[in-house]
């Protein structure tokens, strides 16, 4: 039960991941109604910008706070650059035109960092453990990005709901040519949009640094299953993504847990490792087509 | 006129197969420089490049010209660089490889078109057995020697329930027949984890859940980095104690891991401390030319290309008779890093496996220091099946 209960912290772990890299994904392609597949390489930005300056100076924070602009700067230079010109074409131009940016990202960082990932320390003042439910002693970086998961959650809830900025972009992203009708600067929204989608998946690649390693083609493992979070959640919806992240990271930790256990009561213990991992990966995908079916549109579908 | 173009055509053809003689011996090196593990396959190009410079450009005087590329850890991808070696520049001497699934895809292949590879590393258990070929020679270990190693030394110190993992993939699968070849207790826990896999924090939860009195795990390269600082993380590394092979205690792995690591006791064949000559004047060199202590992929690297080396200057280059060159390998007439080598019948080490443990140096670093050897001329188990 113990056990459970940590597969369980571990999911929702995942889950904050996640959630943090489809909330801005989902903001951008619900606002913008554009397929930014190279959202995962501002995850990696980010981690890079971390650990580099995290090694220079040997402080977490310091690697944090470069990190952050860094990752939202480099988002809306790109938007600038790159998504301005795409917003008017059809979804298969953007699906080129972002794929290239991966590749361009990738190689830049290769080219900058080398072939070697790099591997980042958790704050000292973050490597214990705590015992926040007796008999589970957790690491306390991990209890740390759940926290902040959820801080990023609320205070995107209080940005949307309750501030002028919050009720435009949900007013873009239910009609866009209405609120430009109505005045509102709209090129100058989807710039900080894009900027703000970035910024949280530089800090999912931050806090992500020092629990994976930070190396060239990161963000691209992270991506697909940010990608079927929006869809579940219902594109546009930031409340869909907080949902439908927790629902993706349980249902991979826990399968990840549960089938290889079930498959090695008849299997030899590496072919039911190997088949249950397989099996695990693929209950996300299967969790997606049963919600499709039942709601085509995602579990909180943005009207529009 | 005629008798003049004849020998004009004569010279030319001559010229030309003086040109041929005086070329350098190519080396194909395909090996892993990308991903978590990059550095395994870096240190063992740096380990191999390091004998060919101390030659000046010549291995046992032999002029030698070694090609490196990077298979990223793909079966598919190394394969590819083995056939553009064999095809495009007729390579008949390979090297490098460090995962076992990549050299399952490419070794059996290579060795069956009259190339000799020499393996720096990966030793699956299967080219050790039945799939053992005249051409193939491992100049490391067979996969299971070094678990192997450190399945005795937790055996003989009396743990009882123990916990195994390793990755999925052959030299995974090798690795725990190894440590049950040697722990017979009890086993608390067999885990294998995505090769590759980053986050072990599902897999640390079953783990503590279990309750073992050790684990015994092998995750080479960044697997094993992570690894070891998510068990840190975690609070289990003043409980229970872990153990493995020297793969995921190497002196780069060390450094990157910090303080995780101390007093953990792993198996090796080599390590930087071993007490001869050749290996004295090794650690020293490599220290000059890369500013890093070797590592033991850095030892087999070097150690390849001295073995190399040595047939080469048996036959004086000549690699058209190759069963010659094939014979002059394995009388392994160099001076191995880790003192006594010989190769078995089915070209694979017969040498000695030590335990070494990770120790913090007074400037506040971490090290391995050999603590004792646990066999001597050590065979490994599929020698018996190899039919040759």
């Amino acid at each position: 039960m113990l056990l459970f209960i940590e597969q369980i912290l571990n999911g929702l772990q995942l889950g904050i991941m996640l959630f943090l890299m489809s909330a801005g994904l989902t903001l951008i392609f619900g606002i913008m109604r554009i397929i930014n597949l190279a959202h995962g390489s501002f995850y990696m930005i980010g981690a890079y910008v971390a650990a580099t300056v995290a090694s220079y100076t040997g402080s977490f924070l310091l690697g944090l706070l470069a990190a952050l602009p860094a990752a939202a700067l480099s988002g809306m230079l790109v938007e600038l650059i790159v998504f301005r010109k795409l917003y008017n074409r059809d979804h298969l131009d953007q699906v080129l035109a972002t794929f290239g940016l991966i590749l361009f990202f990738n190689e830049l960082t290769r080219i900058i960092w080398g072939r070697q990932p790099l591997f980042m320390d958790v704050p000292s003042w973050l490597s214990h453990t705590v015992e926040l439910i007796p008999g589970i002693p957790y690491p306390s970086y991990r209890l740390a990005i759940i926290f902040v998961g959820i801080m990023v959650a609320l205070l995107l809830y209080l940005l949307f709901t309750r501030t002028r900025l919050g009720m435009q972009i949900r007013a873009g992203a239910a009609n866009r040519e209405m609120i430009a009708a109505l005045g509102v600067n709209i090129k100058l929204l989807n710039t900080l949009v894009f900027g703000l989608g970035t910024l949280l998946a530089g800090l999912a690649g931050i806090m992500a640094g020092p629990i994976l390693a930070v190396e060239a083609g990161m963000g691209e493992s992270i991506l697909i299953l940010t990608f079927v979070v929006i869809v579940i959640g219902g594109i546009g919806s930031i409340k869909g993504a907080m949902i439908a992240a927790i629902l993706v990271g349980l249902v991979d930790t826990l399968g990840g847990f549960l089938l290889p256990s079930l498959l090695r009561l008849f299997l030899p213990a590496a072919t039911a490792d190997g088949a249950g991992m397989s099996l695990a990966s693929m209950s996300v995908y299967i969790l997606m087509a049963v919600i499709l079916i039942w709601k085509p549109r995602g579990l909180f579908p943005v009207q529009g | 006129m005629k008798k003049k173009i004849a020998g004009i055509a004569g010279g030319f053809l001559l010229a030309l197969c003086g040109a041929v003689s005086a070329e350098p011996v190519k080396i194909g090196m395909v090996t892993t420089l990308s991903t978590k593990a990059g550095y395994l396959g870096e240190d063992i190009r740096d380990g191999f490049k390091l004998a060919i410079e101390q030659g000046a450009g010549k291995l046992g005087g032999v002029p030698v010209e070694l090609m490196v590329d990077d298979d990223g850890r793909k079966p598919g991808k190394g394969k590819q660089i083995a056939d553009r070696y064999m095809k495009r520049d007729k390579v008949k001497i390979m090297t490098g490889i460090v995962f076992s699934n990549v050299a399952m895809a490419v070794v059996p292949k290579v060795v069956r078109s009259d190339v000799v590879y020499i393996s720096p590393n990966a030793g699956p258990s299967a080219l050790a057995g039945k799939g053992c070929h005249e051409n193939y020679f491992n100049v490391a270990w067979q996969n299971d020697n070094l678990s192997e190693a450190a399945a005795k030394h937790v055996a003989e110190n009396g743990f009882k329930n123990v916990y195994m993992l390793a990755p999925n993939y052959p030299a995974g699968k090798d690795a725990i027949s190894g440590f049950k070849r040697f722990y017979k207790g009890k086993i608390a826990g067999e885990v294998y984890t995505k090769l590759g896999q980053s986050d072990y924090a599902g897999e640390l939860a079953v783990l503590r859940a279990a309750k073992p009195d050790a684990v015994l795990f092998f995750l080479p390269g960044g697997m094993g980095i992570n690894f070891i600082k998510q068990y840190a993380q975690a609070g289990l590394n003043t409980q229970i104690p872990l153990f493995g092979p020297a793969f995921s205690f190497d002196e780069r792995l060390l450094k990157a891991v910090g303080d995780a690591a101390v007093g953990v006791v792993n198996g090796s064949q080599w390590t930087h401390d071993l007490d001869n000559d050749a290996n004295k004047a090794f650690v020293a060199s490599f220290k000059k030319a890369y500013g890093r202590t070797p590592t033991l992929y850095a030892s087999q690297g070097f150690d390849a290309a001295n073995l190399i080396g040595s047939a080469l200057k048996a036959v004086n280059g000549d690699l058209s008779d190759l069963a010659a060159f094939r014979n002059a390998v394995r009388k392994a007439e160099f001076d191995s890093v880790r003192g006594a080598f010989k190769f078995g019948h089915n070209q694979h080490p017969v040498q000695d496996l030590y335990v070494r443990e990770v120790v913090k140096t007074a400037d506040g670093k971490t090290t391995n220091r050999t603590l004792n050897k646990v066999s001597e001329n050590h065979v490994d188990a599929y020698a018996s099946q190899c039919k040759m």
